[in-house]
């Protein structure tokens, strides 16, 4: 088992080096550091500005490799791009320049309180719903389920939080529309209409992808074995299908992983929520290529170390891997 | 040479023959899917399908539309245009640039309502600059084909080539595929589409080169693993010991055997990008400002929501046109899946 970790750890550093050369090709080589301080600074900026802009954020190094006489030969862009990222010394924004780490650490706990409770509410009822399906498929109910799960998905996530905005918070003023408060049951408060919006608007996608999951498994032989030696349908699907099901559910789970952390862009931003996804939309609005940068590498990270965390749950739950 | 390249492209004639080109091209493939057996089948089946064969009806709407608007008869009118203008009779306001309820008669202003042109006509209001919301939320469905089809035009060639050489060749050649497609996978997708955006700039083309970019990976994926169970199959042990080569083996025998695939996959991917836009837009990395896109639409609705009283009719009637497009290719892709693989579903 130890060696197949060490297996997979190592599977993921040169995608995590392939990353790295995909963030570096966009924000220096497509985009090369004199254009963004360009529009960091304006069209009117002064050479000489600009040139001050790029020295102190490092920018002003050769692309690949330093040939200047005198400084040193890997003193550039793209070696010390590499060195930062590895080191997780992200630096500071472009556009405000504070140190982005700050941001990241500021961010991370409200971006949780958002989609932790959304997630693991909206896993175990996405988890419920779509077994009872199971339990009833190919019934009318059942039909009507998917076509709802189909029509749910269908909607773009902005129209939810616009109605569940104007409807639940201005009108039958349930909630508070706007805002944030990092104190104990306050964050509740204003937690609790984006976490609802959250589960509605992922509900529909995961019930219809945990359906047929949980319908591949039924077809099972073990299935057969369960209901033929007595096991009622219900303890069949509730214990046996579900973890073994679980399996397959995992791998998905985990691509939300990146989200958790990541906040979602759109709610965070709607309700102002002060965390990541708030974050990378006002880099966005003010063309912070250093904030959307970090951000990109940092959502790679949450990625890759979900699918470590993956393959150790598989190899817990895989006698096979385990022994190998 | 790039500059007189551009000019052809954007030249409207040119738009007009690539329009024509492409749905040609579509039919074509579609007539050729049709001789193929196991589609035959398939539509047997569909046949029986009555939610499926209404989704189907109701996309071809929204090609047509689409279609007739990205025909152009002048640089600024399309055929859609001239067919809501002068034959249905429906006219944007040319001199009011100001919203209208539906069915007013009056501008949407509390201080000083002035009387519109086509007092009653706008049966679903106008937008900001006076136009006529009906017409804009039919229009948005050509940004929607025109970003859907351009997309396609790029990752479904590259999802075939590499997901069926990953399965076909494996070796070397999977590993590096594999590679690849981890990597830009590894990036979650929104990110990856909003750095891209960053970076290269706002426009159509951009988008659908971005879109492009990530949704291949789940076409070579899928294409990847059918290929590897098919080559295990007898047909292409025969096809090989009658010494085939790799070229007929790959176009003749295994092609067919995955278009279906690929067709259940356009379709769905379709309704992705439609969605995407309209995020994108919302998060201002969409389609640029002006174009009548639903999601220039629904990001208007932000400012509209917060007028009072509320400018309601924009953001709905872009939201019903979306859902009603997006809702049947998935419905649409559902009733595939199924057609093709009775079975399993």
């Amino acid at each position: 088992m130890f060696s197949y970790l060490i297996r997979r750890l190592l599977y993921a550093i040169p995608i995590l080096f392939g990353v790295m050369l995909i963030t570096f090709l966009l924000f220096f080589v497509v985009q090369p550091p004199y254009a963004r301080a360009r529009a960091i600074l304006g069209e009117k900026a002064r050479p000489a500005q600009v040139q001050q802009w790029l020295h102190d954020h490092g920018y002003d190094k050769p692309t690949y490799l330093n040939t200047k006489p005198g400084q040193h030969l890997f003193d550039s862009l793209f070696v010390n791009q590499m060195k930062r990222l590895i080191t997780f010394d992200f630096g500071v924004s472009d556009k405000t320049s504070l140190p982005i780490a700050k941001t990241f650490t500021d961010g991370v706990i409200p971006s949780l309180c958002l989609t932790l409770p959304a997630f693991v509410i909206g896993f175990i009822m996405a988890v419920t719903l779509s077994l009872y399906q199971v339990f009833i498929r190919y019934s009318a109910l059942d039909r009507f389920g998917v076509f709802l799960c189909v029509a749910l998905m269908s909607i773009p996530p902005m129209i939810y939080m616009f109605v569940g905005q104007r409807v639940l918070a201005m009108q039958l003023n349930y909630f508070p529309a706007y805002g944030f408060d990092l104190r104990g049951w306050q964050t509740a408060k204003f937690v609790l209409l984006p976490v609802t919006l959250m589960i509605v608007m992922y509900l529909g996608n995961d019930v219809r992808l945990y359906r047929t999951i949980f319908l591949e498994e039924i077809t099972q032989d073990y299935v057969r074995t369960a209901l033929a030696k007595g096991v009622p349908q219900s303890r069949v699907l509730f214990v046996h299908v579900l973890k073994n099901g679980m399996i397959s559910l995992i791998t998905l789970v985990v691509a939300h992983l990146p989200f958790l952390i990541m906040g979602s862009l759109l709610l965070e931003n709607f309700f102002g929520i002060p965390g990541l996804g708030n974050a990378l939309i006002h880099a966005i609005q003010t063309g912070d290529a250093a904030m959307t940068n970090a951000l990109v590498y940092l959502g790679a990270l949450f990625y890759l170390a979900g699918l470590m965390l993956t393959d150790i749950c598989y190899a817990f739950a895989d006698p096979r891997i385990r022994l190998s | 040479m790039i500059e007189s390249l551009q000019h052809f492209f954007a030249n409207w004639i040119t738009q007009d023959v690539m329009v024509v080109a492409f749905f040609a091209a579509a039919i074509a493939l579609l007539v050729r899917g049709s001789r193929n057996e196991r589609w035959q089948r398939a539509w047997k089946f569909m046949k029986g399908d009555r939610l499926g064969l209404v989704a189907g009806v109701l996309i071809i709407g929204y090609l047509i539309i689409g279609g007739l608007d990205l025909l152009k008869i002048s640089p600024t009118t399309s055929v859609f245009d001239w067919l809501a203008n002068a034959v249905v009779g429906l006219q944007d306001e040319p001199t009011k640039a100001s919203y209208s309820a539906p069915f007013a008669t009056h501008t949407f202003s509390t201080a000083k309502p002035e009387p519109l042109q086509f007092p009653g006509r706008h049966f679903l209001g106008t937008t900001q600059i006076g136009k006529d919301t009906f017409i804009q939320a039919l229009k948005g469905s050509s940004t929607a084909l025109l970003l859907g089809g351009l997309t396609s035009l790029i990752y479904l060639p590259l999802g075939i080539l590499l997901g069926i050489s990953a399965g076909y060749y494996r070796g070397w050649v999977d590993d590096a595929i594999q590679y690849i497609y981890s990597t830009i996978m590894a990036i979650p997708d929104i990110l990856f589409l909003i750095a891209f955006i960053m970076v290269f700039g706002k426009g159509v083309g951009t988008m659908s080169w971005a879109l492009a970019l990530t949704s291949w990976i789940s076409l070579c994926r899928l294409l990847r693993g059918e290929t590897m169970r098919l080559t295990e199959r007898q047909f292409i042990s025969a096809a090989r010991a009658l010494g085939q080569s790799h070229w007929n083996i790959i176009t003749r025998h295994l092609l067919p055997n995955v278009m279906h695939l690929v067709l259940i996959n356009f379709v769905l991917g379709f309704s992705g990008v439609v969605l995407t836009e309209a995020i994108l837009s919302y998060l201002g990395v969409g389609t640029p400002i002006g174009t009548a896109s639903w999601g220039q639409m629904i990001d208007g609705a932000r400012g509209e929501l917060s007028r009072e009283p509320v400018v309601w009719w924009n953001v709905s009637a872009a939201t019903v046109a979306l859902f009603g497009l997006v809702l049947s290719l998935n419905l649409f892709a559902d009733s595939l899946r199924r057609a093709f693989d009775p079975k399993r579903s």
